[in-house]
């Protein structure tokens, strides 16, 4: 698809943000269409995991606009923005993790429930109904990542990988158009990584996703992104293919510049 | 879902076996007046436990001001019974209606606020509405309400108490009582998965109020009399113990937990300065020895007994 006819999912405008003095994120501009993956890498600090947290609405832009499917977004609440079609993980696992399995993905389903809080205290029929749907569709999801058979075990008894795995089964339940994941690989190893790279291209298709992908290993997001954006101390020093960013020399003083 | 609704029944089945049990014994005569007072005493008790649960335990904010909701729940149903001749149980349910519109009153506010800061917040409103109590002519000022018509009955209390525990456990039990543990467990994930966090600490503030006025009306209707100091801190503070006690979290905790409670208590009858100690030992061995309380199902910690997670500054950038 070319990116002039495709139709924009996500459109952010001159987005900023500060905390106190630093300012962590200063005029950032990017889109993303329609079905595309999308890489957004950087060393360490530079302000990723920063733009995720305005597109999620856990902070509000200092300044600028975020257009996701044609609305704005910023400052909105995380849970609106969540049922606006933007879905997400978070690089420090955040898993309700004395809940089991099942029930973390249940929750993502909540928003979608048929049933009200009454037929539920008064065990009415639709309660029955409504929970039993929640059920299998969060069944359903967790087939696909092979962690059914692991549906009645406490989150947080299982083992790292499959953390990451549940969170994301997580964030695809609540059904987005939009996913987006916070270095979904960190703590993995080569072998993990690759299948966790070949499951995102897999649900992609699948689940007919948008993608935004954080990477701090430039080589990893390399061979799946369609498009890479790099961020360097706030600011947004690169666009392109995989192939452009690799050669960008600005780029590779940013990375150099960490690694030195 | 089918195992969910046997379980359900077989409990259903237990209560009434357990009723009549207990029913038996009091027309026989085996367990005298005493006895009942004690029994309804624990049931109030529980109501208060499990409603408080569900706030504390289940939805992880840190509330400690339930007497507050419960003497809310009594002045309004004495003062409906005495005053405007309204039968009983109309105005058991509307004090706890009016107790709820509280908790929905007092939550708006006070539920921005964290762990910490949310305890202290409901502690000095159960502290205010004493107060105001107390300095209220109407409601009789320091000496409160006497002459409350007797009507809490054994089997109205105990009704009263089984729908309680059915109506809490059935919502913790769906899909919008795991939105509450959402929040306990990470209220920033809970968020960001698409729960309303700040709708459901309302409910979860609400309903805990209706039981716990509910429970105080029943309380009024029982003893008689009824006065701003029965409903001070330390009645709060006694609610959190049953429920630490028990278990955070675990609604057949809390009603153990106010089983074991109040038969102390009644026993201690004869030393009621030794409650205060008495708390303060079961809250430091509970820490030491069954952090998880009794029948807890949850970690008891200090961490988790206030609140559940760090603030989002602290760690969500990373
Ligand atoms: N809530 C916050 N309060 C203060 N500083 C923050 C906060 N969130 C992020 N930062 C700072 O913003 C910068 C970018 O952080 P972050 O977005 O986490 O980087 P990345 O994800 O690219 O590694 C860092 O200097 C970080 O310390
Ligand atoms: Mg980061």
């Amino acid at each position: 698809m070319t990116a002039s006819t495709a139709e924009v999912l996500l459109d952010v405008q001159q987005a900023s943000r500060s905390f106190g003095g630093l300012k962590a994120l200063s005029e950032v501009s990017l889109h993303i269409n329609r079905g595309e993956l999308i890489g957004l890498i950087g060393p360490n600090g530079a302000g990723k995991t920063t733009l995720f947290n305005l597109l999620t609405g856990v902070y509000p832009p200092s300044s600028g606009s975020i257009i996701l499917n044609n609305e704005s977004v910023g400052g909105m609440k995380p849970f609106r923005i969540n049922r606006k079609g933007a879905a997400r993980t978070f690089q420090n696992i955040r898993l309700f993790t004395a809940m089991t399995v099942l029930d973390n993905v249940k929750i993502a389903f909540h928003q979608h429930a048929k049933h009200s809080m009454f037929t539920s205290m008064l065990r009415l029929p639709k309660h029955f109904s409504g929970e039993g749907e929640i059920t299998q569709k969060a069944m359903d999801i967790l087939k696909i990542f092979n962690l059914a058979d692991q549906f009645d075990e406490l989150a947080g008894n299982m083992s790292y990988g499959n953390q990451r795995r549940l969170e994301i089964a997580r964030a695809l339940a609540a059904g987005p158009k939009l996913l987006l994941l916070d270095e979904p690989a960190a703590g993995m190893n080569p072998n993990e990584t690759r299948d966790l790279m070949n499951l995102i291209a897999w649900i992609r298709e699948e689940f007919d996703l948008t993608i935004l992908l954080i990477e701090h290993d430039m080589s990893l997001v390399m061979g799946v992104c369609d498009r890479i954006y790099v961020l360097d101390r706030g600011m947004l020093i690169a666009d392109g293919s995989p192939l452009e960013i690799r050669n960008n020399p600005k780029v590779i003083e940013a990375y150099l510049g960490q690694e030195a | 879902m089918k195992k969910l609704n046997k379980s359900f029944w077989i409990g259903i089945v237990f209560a009434m076996v357990l009723y009549g049990v207990i029913q038996i014994l009091l027309t026989t005569g085996i367990f005298d007046d005493v006895m009942e007072s004690t029994l309804i005493l624990i049931c109030i008790n529980v109501m208060l436990a499990v409603s408080l649960n569900l706030i504390n335990g289940i939805t992880g904010q840190f509330s400690i001001g339930h007497a507050g909701f419960m003497s809310i729940g009594a002045y309004v149903s004495a003062i409906l019974t005495l005053n405007f001749d309204v039968p009983f149980v109309l105005a058991l349910v509307i004090s706890g209606l009016v107790a709820a519109l509280f908790g929905v009153l007092i939550g708006i506010p006070t539920l921005r606020l964290n762990g910490d800061y949310l305890a202290i917040a409901t502690l000095g409103f159960g502290e205010i509405i004493r107060i105001v109590l107390l300095n209220t002519e109407y409601v009789g000022g320091a000496s409160g309400l006497s002459g409350i018509p007797t009507q809490t009955t054994w089997t109205i209390m105990f009704l009263f108490t089984l729908v309680t525990v059915v109506v809490i456990n059935n919502f913790i039990n769906s899909s919008h009582g795991r939105a509450c543990i959402a929040i306990r467990e990470n209220e920033i994930a809970a968020e960001a998965m698409g729960i309303n966090t700040t709708l459901y600490k309302i409910i979860a503030f609400a309903l805990g109020a209706l039981f716990a006025g509910i429970a105080g009306g029943l309380s009024a209707h029982k003893f008689y009399v009824i006065n701003p100091g029965s409903f001070n801190f330390l009645k709060s503070f006694e609610i959190l113990v049953m429920v630490v006690l028990g278990g955070l979290g675990s609604t057949s905790g809390a009603i153990v937990g106010a089983i074991v409670l109040t038969v102390l208590f009644t026993v201690l009858q004869e030393y009621p300065e030794l409650r205060m100690i008495i708390y303060s030992a079961i809250l430091i061995l509970m820490m030491i020895f069954r952090p998880k309380g009794l029948l807890g199902s949850t970690g008891f910690s200090f961490k988790k007994f206030a609140k559940k997670e760090a603030k989002p500054s602290d760690s969500i950038n990373s």
